[in-house]
């Protein structure tokens, strides 16, 4: 705003009010999918679903978000909380919360990166709470799961009234905060493929326990004897549509892994990242650890498929 | 003057099988605290649980920028929401003269703006309503029309001739100067200098001590309750320091001070955070006047971290001169301090710079100097909070980072350098070279015994081979002398109330007593600590004695719990007044045991004849007989109580000796504080327990500030760290098992021998930290990086970045 | 709406605002006020609370969406009038000072001891990462859910179903 300019403030941030309360909504409980999606319907785009809602309601105590319905989707724990391996593939319901994810030993041994991230997502009470979807679906470019199944190659169930339809993670993402999941319709699952000789890692810096991505990375690769087949990277908050570097699976492909080809993609994933100055960190230090956490998990994730970890 | 061992080991741990109290029945040791039972019970009373019958709920409109006219209010929307009962704009309050109120140190701070916002946030009108909610969404109501103004948000350009003068509301104010303050001897200073850079060494550094925010759990709250036909005024009110503010609203809002109460309930929590006046207190106040009705006004976790009172903000030009050989001779500093919008520095009124003249530390010097120029910037108001003892915070951290500085110029060990310069015992009491009297101190056995603890030796061994091997360790140590207790009244008042705290002991006919108090906990124990005092003199058995506090209906006079004054002061206060009532017991006891009183001595409790020792009387039976039937000694009142207003001969000064080790990660440039011994010196202990703990959160708020917290802006003033997901405080995971311990010299004025322990840690423990990173990235050729040491600060200090951009 | 919950053993009925916060209707509604508030973004763990056995942070919760659960507060942590080894645990090693976050982190303590007997000093950090004490840095809190582990381990303790 210029100075000497007058303005009239508007939203409730411009005139400094502060959090602590949600503005008045009506709220409805869905007690199966097709119920929730049949609410949806009824409600219309000023309808909000809420999960753990350890994103959403700050965001209403702020005002920011300000829907006129809370569709509360937790009785949906039972019909959408699970980790099922089925035939080569991983399916995790969107109402699967963190801890479910973290403690589960059988995604710890498929699939490590969950376990990896997961110790440093949020903190072990928020954990108890936020789920899967709810992490998807708001679409922090901060937040972690999202490196995690771009990595991953995961891809998404949406379901609405008229359906199931599934999508890459590449065309789940629309930019920060925005997904596919369009209005009446519900993320209902996430769906990894396994490979044989396959791991994954991830790494995190944060300024401290329970904190944002200062930036993150995670790799998973699939070896074939002594080369890597295939190998993903998706970093976390150093720049929008970084979920899956494609030069990077370029690079890594068909290459017997070393220390000198890790530093190679470490650079294109620093080459790569677009971040920004912040509290958190200078973008000159968020590129320098989008080169140093992806060798980092590359190293581990390699490690682990090969079974020198 | 003694210094001895440790009365207890510190690091035990108790057991359910060993709880390691002390067994005594009476006095000084470990003892649990008479708060917990209601605590843990989740059966404390805070501001926020107080309910009062009909009560309203006030909430605050607040500026949304830093820098701004205000051109116009409408409130007709607000006023016409169902649920509110009052919109009050600062042109309402002028209206009756309360628009603005005089701060602590005697500028003046708007309740509510009426001219002119100065910064994000400032408060511009409150609501009242039926409930919380409504009162918050009225807030959304209110129009408010801004003239945006240029803000001064770079303290290094406030005082540029161009500047927007932020306190136009000064008569003839035509800049942002604050005030300027300076201790020692300038000339004899710069002599030294003069000389060291011909013959020495002169080092000089650039160190800030960036904004950092108390952030106690419980958030500021008040319920005002002006009874309509009383005219008394009922406050329940976070306040660190009760007494004062009563009279200060008598001041400001003209009521008479009899007819004001102030009851500080439980405290969560208050750091200096709860030792100011903030005008959501006032505005509740007048709400309550106008509307007749108690009302509420509790403070959200934003409105706590961007209005009320932060800490530091001081930006140091630290100089040493030395002798090639390391014997330092002489401190210099040039500082410039960002005072915010309002000068609300909470300080005795000579002492604007708080007690950072104490930055001559713990050293022998030949000379010393600072200068200080303070200045307004459109920021919140506030600068001495958090455990800070007056500004020793800045003070410790500028001698103990320079003395670091010097120690790499001169490649010597930094703790053989501060081991050759410490004041030596036989010079106490010691006056330093700005002026303060050091009552006690034994500094190497202190020292030496951190080092023991630490395994230094073996540490530095253990840093050699890592370095080796490309690994970054670092030891950083400081050794700290406070100054507390303020204080003398010759020299200290607030507001001209001289810091003085007075003290009321009842002893009931049954032997059980009351000891009433100026002071107010806020989680140090002084339920418990109290009574030990009480018992240790008169040999009531504590649990026996009720201690009253945080009421100014029921409690004497006094300035309150800050600067950690409550054991130095109202500590001395409670021994005192507890020797009066044990001098009139003794009289009674010899008329009860039939003897003169120079005959008979007293012990634990008991009153017997010299040299006869089965003929006793207790302090129970005493008690009993001052309030009951027959006779007493010629000349002698009934009862068996007294009154006391303490005030002090001299501050107390604890010190300490902390050592650090960090491990650094190369890679990523993340600290790791993997181990911290800290050893302190206060003097007689009450409780080691508390004591322990006290320095324990200490340590605590040394990593926060020395790893993540800070209060940062943006270029257009608004404030960048305004909820707990941006000002990070240390969690579990940050922090190491403490290693503690203690040695004792006793302060030779005090009547028990205590100093106080409160802020110690805070003090001393953030240059330690920050010595142990710099020594960590002492490969990089780095001899200094300034606080809060994030990863990515850390990172662009290895590449050479002094001047962090966040 | 009319929101019914079962709040320590005892079934609860109000009608609010479907907006309250569970915070807010533990303290002001059900007047318990041993729940606290310090921040409003689920990062200080004063508000913590369990639901279903499980500890949740009560300012990032609705009311509305615990309607049909149970809850239970540090009021309810008491048995009979005897403390939990945990509140025991924290007189007897200071794990408390001011006193304002110790009831989420009781709760917290509770919960991991129930789940995990006999904690190490890791496991013990990590489950109260999510709470900050600005008064003890800490090490008493670990000793005093370590006291309330030794304790349960020597007299088999029955915790309490809420």
């Amino acid at each position: 705003m210029p100075v000497g300019e007058t303005q009239a403030t508007r939203s409730p941030n411009d005139k400094g009010i502060n959090m602590q309360v949600p503005a008045p909504f009506e709220y409805e409980r869905a007690t199966s999918v097709d119920h929730a999606i049949a609410l949806m319907e009824r409600l219309g785009s000023e309808a909000r679903v809420v999960a753990g809602g350890h994103s959403l309601i700050p965001m209403m105590k702020l005002r920011l978000a300000t829907p006129e319905y809370l569709i509360d989707i937790n009785d949906l724990a039972a019909e959408l909380g699970y980790i099922r391996v089925e035939g080569a593939e991983v399916r995790i319901g969107a109402m699967t919360r963190h801890r479910e994810l973290l403690e589960s030993d059988e995604l710890a041994t498929l699939l490590p990166i969950f376990r990896d991230a997961e110790k440093v997502i949020a903190d072990p009470v928020v954990r108890n709470r936020g789920t899967l979807g709810g992490s998807l679906c708001q679409a922090d470019p901060s937040e972690d799961l999202s490196a995690v199944c771009d990595a991953l190659n995961a891809s998404c169930v949406i379901r609405s009234k008229d359906g199931e339809r599934v999508v890459s993670m590449h065309d789940f993402h629309r930019g920060p905060y925005e997904t596919a999941v369009a209005d009446g319709e519900i993320l209902t699952e996430v769906r990894i493929p396994l490979r044989p000789n396959s791991s994954s890692a991830y790494h995190k810096v944060e300024r401290r326990a329970g904190d944002w991505a200062v930036a993150s990375a995670g790799a998973a690769v699939t070896m074939d004897g002594g080369t890597i087949a295939d190998g993903r990277v998706g970093l976390c908050a150093v720049g929008p549509n970084l979920t899956n570097v494609e030069p990077i699976s370029a690079a890594l492909r068909g290459q017997v892994p070393s220390e000198e080809l890790f530093a190679t993609v470490g650079q294109i994933a620093s080459d790569n990242a677009s971040p920004s100055t912040d509290t958190r960190g200078t973008a000159d230090y968020k590129s320098h650890l989008a080169k140093e956490l992806t060798i980092r998990s590359l190293r581990k994730a390699v490690a682990r498929a090969t079974g020198q970890d | 003057m003694t210094v001895t061992e440790d009365p207890v080991d510190t690091n035990a741990v108790p057991t359910p099988d060993n709880n390691l109290n002390d067994h005594k029945p009476n006095g000084f040791g470990r003892m649990l605290r008479k708060e917990d039972p209601r605590l843990v019970r989740g059966r404390g009373q805070f501001c926020d649980d107080v309910t009062v019958p009909g009560m309203l709920h006030l909430a605050i409109l607040r500026a949304p920028m830093a820098h701004a006219r205000i051109v116009s209010i409408d409130k007709s929307a607000a006023e016409a929401h169902p649920k509110v009962k009052a919109v009050v704009t600062g042109e309402d309050l002028a209206a009756h003269n309360l628009a603005w109120m005089p701060t602590l140190s005697n500028d003046v701070q708007a309740v509510l703006a009426t001219d002119k916002v100065r910064f994000q946030h400032q408060e511009v009108a409150f609501v009242v309503a039926e409930d919380r909610y409504s009162a918050r969404d009225a807030l959304e109501l209110i129009d408010v029309e801004y003239e945006w103004l240029e803000p001064v948000i770079d303290v290094r350009k406030a005082l540029e001739p161009d500047a927007p003068v932020i306190r136009d509301d000064l008569d003839g104010k035509t800049d942002n100067h604050c005030f300027d303050w300076e201790a020692g001897d300038a000339e004899a200073t710069e002599a030294i200098f003069a000389d060291a850079r011909e013959n020495g060494v002169v080092v000089t550094e650039d160190i800030v001590y960036p904004r950092v925010h108390p952030a106690p759990m419980e958030t500021c709250a008040c319920v005002a309750d002006l009874d309509p036909v009383s005219g008394k005024l009922t406050l329940w009110s976070t306040t660190q320091a009760p007494h004062a503010h009563r009279t200060v609203y008598a001041l400001v809002a003209g009521l008479p001070e009899h007819k004001i109460r102030v009851i500080a309930p439980d405290i969560g929590g208050g750091f200096g955070n709860k030792v100011p006046i903030y005008p959501g207190y006032v505005c509740s106040i007048v709400a309550s006047l106008l509307i007749g009705k108690p009302v509420k006004w509790a403070e959200d976790r934003t409105e706590n971290l961007v209005s009320t009172g932060f800490a530091r903000d001081y930006i140091m030009r630290g100089e040493i001169a030395a002798t090639k050989e390391g014997k330092i001779r002489a401190v210099r500093t040039e500082v410039l301090a960002d005072h915010g919008a309002f000068n609300g520095v909470a300080a005795p009124v000579k002492y604007p710079a708080g007690f950072f003249g104490v930055f001559t530390g713990s050293y022998d010097l030949e000379a010393a100097y600072a200068h200080m120029s303070a200045v307004y910037t459109n920021k919140a108001p506030g600068g001495v909070a958090y455990a800070c003892s007056f500004r020793i915070t800045e003070a410790v951290y500028l001698i103990e980072r320079m003395v670091d500085v010097l120690a790499y110029d001169l490649e010597m060990d930094p703790a053989e350098l501060r081991l050759n310069n410490f004041i030596q015992p036989e010079q106490f009491p010691y006056e330093s070279k700005t002026g303060w009297v050091y009552d006690s101190g034994d500094y190497e056995p202190t020292m030496r015994k951190a080092m023991g603890m630490a395994g230094y030796d073996e540490l530095r061994k253990e840093q050699a081979e890592k370095r080796e091997r490309g690994e970054l360790m670092g030891i950083g140590i400081s050794f700290f002398t406070e100054a507390v207790g303020a204080g003398p009244r010759k020299d200290m008042d607030i507001l001209g109330l001289g810091m003085a705290d007075g003290c009321e002991l009842r002893v009931h006919p049954t032997g059980k007593a009351v000891v009433r108090l100026s002071v107010k906990t806020q989680g140090q124990g002084h339920e418990t600590t109290f009574a030990q005092i009480i018992a240790e003199e008169i040999g009531i058995p504590p649990e026996d004695i009720d201690v009253v506090h945080g009421d100014t209906d029921n409690t004497p006079f006094g300035l309150g719990t800050y600067g950690s004054r409550s054991t130095p002061v109202s500590g001395a206060a409670a021994a005192l007044v507890a020797r009066k009532v044990r001098d009139k017991a003794q009289i009674i006891a010899s008329g009860m045991l039939e003897a003169s009183v120079a005959d008979v001595e007293y012990e634990a409790g008991t009153f017997r004849i010299k040299g006869d020792p089965e003929k006793s009387v207790t302090i129970q039976d005493i008690a009993m007989k001052a309030h009951g039937a027959g006779d007493l000694p010629e000349g002698l009142e009934g009862g068996l109580e007294a009154q006391i207003c303490y005030n002090p001969e001299n501050l107390t000064y604890p010190f300490g000796a902390y050592i650090c080790v960090v491990d650094v990660d190369p890679g990523t440039a993340e600290v790791k504080v993997r181990r911290f011994v800290a050893v302190d010196d206060c003097g007689t202990q009450i409780n080691p327990m508390i004591i322990e703990g006290q320095v324990h959160g200490g340590l605590a708020d040394g990593v926060g500030m020395a790893l993540m917290e800070m209060i940062s802006f943006d270029e257009d003033g608004n404030c960048l760290a305004g909820s707990l997901m941006d000002y990070l405080i240390p969690t579990a995971m940050e922090v190491p098992d403490w290693e503690t311990g203690h040695t004792v010299t006793p302060s030779p004025h005090h009547p028990i021998g205590a100093k106080g322990i409160g802020e110690s840690a805070t003090v001393g423990s953030p240059p330690a930290i920050v010595n142990a990173v710099v020594d960590a990235l002492k490969p990089y050729g780095i001899r200094h990086a300034d606080m809060p040491l994030t990863p990515s600060r850390v990172w662009e200090a290895m590449r050479g970045n002094h001047t962090p951009p966040i | 709406m009319e929101v019914t919950m079962n709040v320590n053993g005892d079934e609860v009925t109000r009608d609010i605002e479907p907006r309250t916060l569970l915070v807010h209707h533990i303290r002001d509604h059900l007047g318990l006020t041993g729940t606290h508030w310090g921040c409003d973004t689920s990062n200080c763990g004063t508000c913590v609370v369990w639901v279903d056995d499980e500890p949740v942070k009560s300012c990032t919760t609705l009311a509305a969406m615990t309607a049909g659960h149970d809850v239970r507060t540090v009021e309810g942590m008491e048995t009979d009038g005897e403390l939990d080894p945990v509140q025991e645990g924290f007189i007897q090693c200071h794990g408390l000072q001011c006193g304002f976050c110790t009831p989420g982190m009781m709760m917290t303590a509770r919960a991991l001891l129930d789940r995990n007997p006999d904690p190490t000093e890791a496991e013990i950090r990590e489950a109260i990462s999510g709470q900050i004490c600005r008064c003890t840095g800490y090490s008493t809190i670990i000793r005093s859910i370590q006291w309330a582990a030794k304790k349960e381990q020597e007299t088999p303790v029955e915790v309490s179903a809420s």
